[in-house]
């Protein structure tokens, strides 16, 4: 689109990427700011199906659907309280700080192929790493609120979102292993075609490894069982007791926000991002060849495969989230530490010997034929598979390195 | 089992405990002598036969008629009864312990009567005792922790005191 | 457990000086069960101190029933334990009863026992599901809350009112039930049976519900006596006392030829425990699973003593029987008395002095001794264990303060 608005229109290097930046930022706001009060809808809805109730009925018509809108418009007309002790500066800043990390986390998240705000070609680095940011908005609130119940929040948020980023950090690096890179376009890429050519079926440590994946996203984004931050029976509210109106609403965009990005970042990596179960667009032959040239028929598609799966991954957090009771600070950090991060481990070295020995997997013929008709630059990457897996594997390790890095700070 | 002779097994034991009886009564009673409270619930909890584990309540009953024509035909004089009901989880018996204490101590309007506390018997005692002594107005010496318990700590009076009138006013707020 | 909080208690001594925080947890706090003020001292999430600070319900009823004749009085109990409030009426009704020696017709009796333990399903659900609230889990609140209302239901049939009911009264009941009200009754045990294995599912078997309650807030049978805790608090202690067996004749008599075990566990096995879900592992007698695993038996206890109630109710050929007067004339002398209420043992005092106004009333309330007990369960616990501690004596405020 720059290039269309410097050639065509004759704007200026500068104003065409701007202009550009500006159309994507307010798509991915809106898309996602849209979906956060579909979600929150939804999440009525499930929990009250989940109860026995109806949940909202009568807000915009039937079932509710406007519930959303109108919880907002009244966010809007509160007042805006802030206690008197409170650090004014931070108290202000913390939701527009953990809004902000959920939401620029998108901006590497691709929806399609090529239907991304930026490819990055570290872009699983760049969201886990941007979304581990949210904590910092959840620490300055707690700080901030000059409440005791805010802090233990935040300390519990800290400790937890600190330990979580370690496994879930391991669980990423294996699909970026096996695809040989860290860019999120070129991972979906890879898993195009059937159903099997899926990581999730890729071998039977993959299978395990998303799992674990889950259980760790849950509890990056601190949903139930592992939300221990907004522990409602023990912390009155965690981090956000003391905020109220538009305030405490982007806390809850930012977490349904994450919720999504997760749930899109586990559909990009294991469940084959944009690629349907069935290639129906090969098959019909839409696209001929060619994923550049694909009409934007299969990239609409493409969207609805992944925004399908993400929300499916939604979902089963709610149902989770209404079902389980939740676990006390040292048996998450007994969970994290003693099961998901050896399990995880083990995983990835797993994959590693099962690259080293069976690269093409137990079902011979799909994932290289059909990576075969691909781009000619994805090519290289797949010509020698032992020589690609040494290399990613080297990759992978630098990465867990780094996101150990980012964890511990 | 709740006959004299467990009483004389008590009067022996604590000498001088035991100030009167009552066996018809519908729960059959015990008077103790206040200064021998401790020593008689020592003994019922500790070497009694009939181990008395629990205390289930203690109760203040104020015998005290503030209207004077009716005070004028009432048979008892003044006094606080503490009532102390315990039972036996062992033998799944109750017993009924009474003690009679003055209203004010040395008839002084103002000071409490005093009595010794049997937390050191009973753990459960303590808040049973916090609450007669809010409630009632009786001093609990050797009670660890002796405050207000359902009232504010700044309460005036002891409401179950019959001579009790509510306060005109509480912290600007209207009493009566 | 212990050994975690333990070791890090060293760490903080050695390596960080740490300060200790003082943290009001209520009067309003989502898990405290009405108003009820917990004073934590804390050193982290590790708390050293708990101290509950009660008395913002407290309405002088003690007082006030020292205005009222003892009939009036009736929807003063309803107010304590308001969850239980048939169980309460009862309780004061049996006292009045024996210290005027007076004696209910046998119809009355066994509509008595029906009603009591309707009211004490009632409130062992209220307490099931709030507990799963405390310790993070909102849909078995919904649940409980769904088959309550079946029961509030039959009681609104039955007495007009859905929370304070005053249905039993001194002398009897305010009425007879109204035709057809068995059949319903028998209808909603018919339903709610198997409703039970989903509770034990969603909560007593669940894993992570068995880790947050398994070993925490272990109450010694000793300390349980010690203190005058009563009831499933008691009981989940291992102490075999269920006043309905237990108690003084008046009491007892209502429960005659019926036929029931205490849920209390005995050399290791609770009553018919084939039928339920196997005690956990990591579950140490008295501790808080013991506790809900008690009163979840209670629930089928009581079932069955509905139906043997309602067996023998309708059998019954003469009449219910008026309540007595309004001011009927107390005679001179005092009763004590103690019944089995869901939440324990609550004994109701009065003395009379041969007019209609008790000269003294006096509500011993068991949620109150059972909360005492709190400071000493929730030493050197989490604080997420202290809503898990706290819950797990299902206490109702209004009952402790009155």
């Amino acid at each position: 689109m720059a290039e269309f608005l410097m050639n065509t229109v004759g704007l200026p290097t500068w104003l065409a990427w701007s202009v550009t930046a500006g159309v994507a930022a307010f798509l991915i706001l809106n898309v996602i700011a849209g979906g956060a009060l579909v979600f929150i809808w939804a999440e009525r809805k499930i929990a009250a199906r989940i109860q026995d109730r109806l949940g909202p009925t009568r807000t915009g018509g039937r079932f509710g659907w406007l519930q959303s809108l109108a919880d907002g418009i009244k966010l809007l007309a509160k007042e805006d309280l802030m206690p008197d002790g409170a650090d004014t500066l931070l108290f202000r800043l913390a939701p527009y700080v953990s809004f902000c990390a959920s939401f620029c986390a998108f901006i590497a998240m691709p929806f399609a192929f090529d239907v991304v705000g930026q490819r990055l070609n570290v872009g699983v680095f760049f969201v886990i790493a941007v979304l581990g940011l949210e904590v910092f908005g959840v620490i300055l609130a707690g700080y901030a609120s000059a409440s005791k119940w805010s802090l233990f929040g935040a300390m519990r948020e800290a400790a937890q979102v600190v330990s979580y980023e370690v496994p879930l950090g391991m669980c990423v690096v294996v699909p970026v292993m096996l695809a040989g890179s860290m860019d999120l376009v070129t991972i979906g890429e890879k898993q195009a075609g059937w159903l099997t050519n899926w990581y999730l079926f890729h071998d039977p440590f993959t299978f395990v490894i998303f799992w674990v994946y889950f259980t760790c996203a849950v509890a990056s984004v601190n949903r139930a069982p592992f939300d221990l931050a907004e522990a409602e029976s023990e912390l009155v509210a965690g981090f956000h007791t003391e905020y109220s109106g538009l305030r405490w609403s982007f806390f809850f965009m930012a977490e349904y926000g994450s919720m999504f990005l997760v749930s899109g970042l586990a559909a990009v990596l294991f469940l084959g991002g944009w690629n349907g179960p069935i290639p129906i667009a090969e098959l019909a032959g839409w696209s001929d060849g060619s994923a550049v040239t694909a009409p934007y028929a299969v990239r609409l598609l493409g969207c609805a495969n992944l925004l399908a799966k993400a929300t499916v991954g939604v979902l089963l957090m709610m149902w989770i989230r209404w079902t389980l009771p939740r676990l006390r600070i040292d048996q998450v950090m007994t969970t994290c530490l003693k099961y998901c991060t050896p399990i995880a481990a083990a995983m990835f070295a797993g994959v590693m010997l099962w690259q080293l020995f069976l690269p093409g997997g137990l079902l011979p013929g799909g994932r290289r034929t059909a990576i075969a008709v691909r781009e000619g630059w994805l090519e290289q990457a797949v010509e020698k598979p032992e020589d690609s897996s040494a290399v990613s594997t080297d990759a992978g390790s630098s990465v867990s390195q780094q996101l150990a890095g980012v964890a511990e700070r | 089992m709740r006959g004299p002779a467990f009483i004389d097994q008590l009067e022996a034991a604590v000498p001088g405990a035991v100030a009167g009886r009552s066996l018809e009564a519908i729960d059959p009673w015990l008077e103790i002598a206040p200064e021998k409270l401790l020593p008689a619930c020592r003994w019922l909890k500790d070497s009694c036969e009939i181990r008395f584990d629990g205390l289930q309540c203690i109760t203040a009953i104020d015998w005290f008629q503030p209207d004077a024509k009716k005070a004028a035909k009432v048979s008892w004089e003044p006094h606080t009864e503490l009532v102390y009901h315990l039972w036996s989880t062992v033998a799944r018996v109750s017993l009924v312990l009474k003690t009679k204490l003055p209203r004010w101590q040395g008839d002084k309007p103002g000071q409490l009567p005093e009595i010794a506390s049997v937390v050191s018997v009973w753990r459960g005692a303590d808040w049973h005792e916090r609450e007669v002594y809010d409630l009632s107005g009786v001093m609990f010496v050797g009670h660890p922790d002796l405050r207000r318990i359902l009232c504010p700590e700044d309460w005036e009076g002891y409401p179950l005191r019959k001579d009790y009138e509510m306060p005109l006013e509480y912290h600007g707020m209207r009493g009566r | 457990m212990s050994q975690v909080i333990e070791e890090d208690q060293r760490i903080i001594e050695f390596d960080v000086r740490t300060d200790e925080m003082l943290v009001n947890m209520g009067p309003q706090h989502p898990s405290t069960h009405g108003v009820l003020r917990l004073v934590l001292r804390t050193d982290g999430e590790i708390v050293s101190e708990l101290e509950p600070h009660i008395g913002y319900l407290h309405r002088c009823a003690e007082k006030i029933g020292e205005n009222l004749t003892a009939r009036q009085w009736i929807p003063y109990t309803d107010r304590m334990d308001y969850l239980a409030a048939m169980n309460m009426n009862l309780g004061w009704s049996l006292a009045v009863e024996k210290l005027m020696q007076y004696e209910v017709s046998e119809k009355a009796r066994h509509l008595r026992v029906l009603i009591a333990e309707l009211g004490r399903i009632a409130s062992h659900l209220v307490g099931m599901g709030a507990y799963g609230l405390d310790l993070g889990t909102f849909s078995p609140f919904l649940y409980a809350f769904r088959e309550r209302e079946k029961i509030l239901d039959l009681f609104e049939e039955a007495c007009g009112a859905r929370l304070t009911y005053s249905y039993i009264t001194v002398g009897g009941l305010t009425a007879d039930l109204p035709p057809g009200w068995l059949q319903r009754c028998e209808a909603f045990l018919e339903q709610f049976e198997p409703i039970i294995r989903e509770y034990h599912t969603l909560l007593t078997t669940n894993a992570i519900f068995v880790k947050r309650t398994a070993g925490i807030g272990v109450l010694s049978p000793e300390m349980a006596v010690d203190y005058g805790c009563t009831g499933p608090v008691l009981r989940g202690s291992g102490v075999d006392i269920d006043m309905r067996r237990d108690g003084e004749s008046i009491y007892t008599a209502m429960y005659d030829g019926y036929a029931f075990e205490v849920a209390v566990m005995k050399d290791g096995h609770y009553p018919r425990d084939h039928e339920y879900p196997a005690v956990p592992v990591d579950a140490v007698l008295g501790d808080c699973w013991h506790r809900f695993f008690v009163r979840m038996l209670e629930v089928v206890q009581s079932m069955d003593l509905v139906r043997q109630a309602i067996d023998r109710y309708s059998r019954c050929k003469g009449p219910l029987g008026e309540p007595l007067k309004l001011a009927e004339k107390l005679p001179a002398g005092d009763a004590y008395l103690e019944t089995e209420c869901p939440k324990g043992q609550m004994g109701f005092y009065l003395v009379g002095d041969g007019s209609a106004i008790p000269w003294r009333v006096r509500a011993r309330s068991s949620s109150f001794s059972n909360l005492a007990v709190a400071p000493e369960l929730c030493r050197g616990c989490l604080i997420a264990d202290v809503p898990a501690v706290v819950g797990s004596l299902d206490i109702v405020m209004g009952e402790i303060d009155r």
